[in-house]
């Protein structure tokens, strides 16, 4: 079997659409036959990436790539790029906004999610270039 | 039999708790075995379990997008939270039942919980 990819465009500070790509994804993945719990994981953890993306850059993609053995998601993103990353990753950490946190986001839980429910993360970012989330759930492991 | 979890019906749960069904009243014979209450939409995907209920204050498109990937069953706004009209086509187009109660988080979750039902915690009381 091949890799089935692909890319979702993402605009910064676009509310309204905010979580259609991560929606589309797990149509995708539901399409394909891929185990409910699994294909959980991956919305979780991509939602969470693209809120971000949204909340924090002006534009970012997610790209996706499918393959009998894993699935690998790719946001990358041009915002402000994280200062301390080990600081985002702790539960509780954040530097969201209040109106961000109205919408019930910036609860600093965001990479902890995404850690959570991946197997392996990366984290790449360059301050005032943009940050790179990569994370990989694997097909083999799980139910 | 009795040390398990009562398992409701989402139509007992909107007249325990006098609720308006504002999407998908057709799944009022849909069976809630679980529970998740927050205004932090993290916290329901981090917390949460597949199939749950969830009951919150925020009526944003975001809760829907949250209950959507976090496979919630269906969701309770409390304290007479109305969702916008693009939030409730987002609700019916995902197929997620919507109802809105009077009562406040406290009072929503203590009648469900004296019902038998149970947080997604998995501890059992």
């Amino acid at each position: 079997m091949g890799s089935t990819e692909g890319v979702f465009f993402l605009t910064g500070k676009d509310f309204k659409n905010a979580g259609a790509a991560s929606s589309s994804l797990k149509g995708i993945l539901e399409g394909m036959g891929i185990p409910a719990a699994i294909i959980r994981r991956v919305a979780i953890a991509s939602f969470e990436a693209e809120m971000n993306t949204i909340i924090y850059a002006v534009a970012g993609m997610i790209n996706y790539c499918i393959t009998s053995e894993m699935i690998r998601i790719r946001i990358q993103d041009m915002g402000p790029g994280i200062e301390n990353i080990e600081l985002a990753m702790k539960e509780g950490y954040s530097t969201a906004p209040d109106y961000i946190r109205e919408m019930g986001f910036g609860s600093g839980m965001g990479l902890p999610n995404i850690k959570r429910n991946a197997d392996t993360l990366t984290v790449n970012s360059v301050i005032g270039e943009g940050t790179t989330v990569e994370f990989i759930i694997s097909l083999s492991l799980g139910e | 039999m009795n040390t398990l979890p009562s398992i409701m019906l989402l139509g007992d749960i909107r007249d325990l708790l006098d609720a308006v069904v504002l999407a998908r009243g057709e799944d009022m014979s849909m069976e809630i075995e679980r529970a998740y209450c927050a205004d932090l939409m993290s916290d329901v995907l981090a917390f949460s379990i597949s199939n749950s209920l969830l009951i919150t204050g925020l009526t944003n498109t975001q809760v829907i997008r949250t209950a959507e990937v976090a496979t919630i069953k269906a969701i309770v706004f409390i304290q007479n939270k109305r969702p916008d009209i693009q939030t409730i086509s987002l609700a019916d187009e995902k197929k997620i039942p919507l109802l809105v109660t009077d009562l406040s988080m406290f009072d929503t979750c203590g009648l469900l919980f004296e019902k038998g039902l149970r947080s997604c915690s998995g501890l059992e009381f």
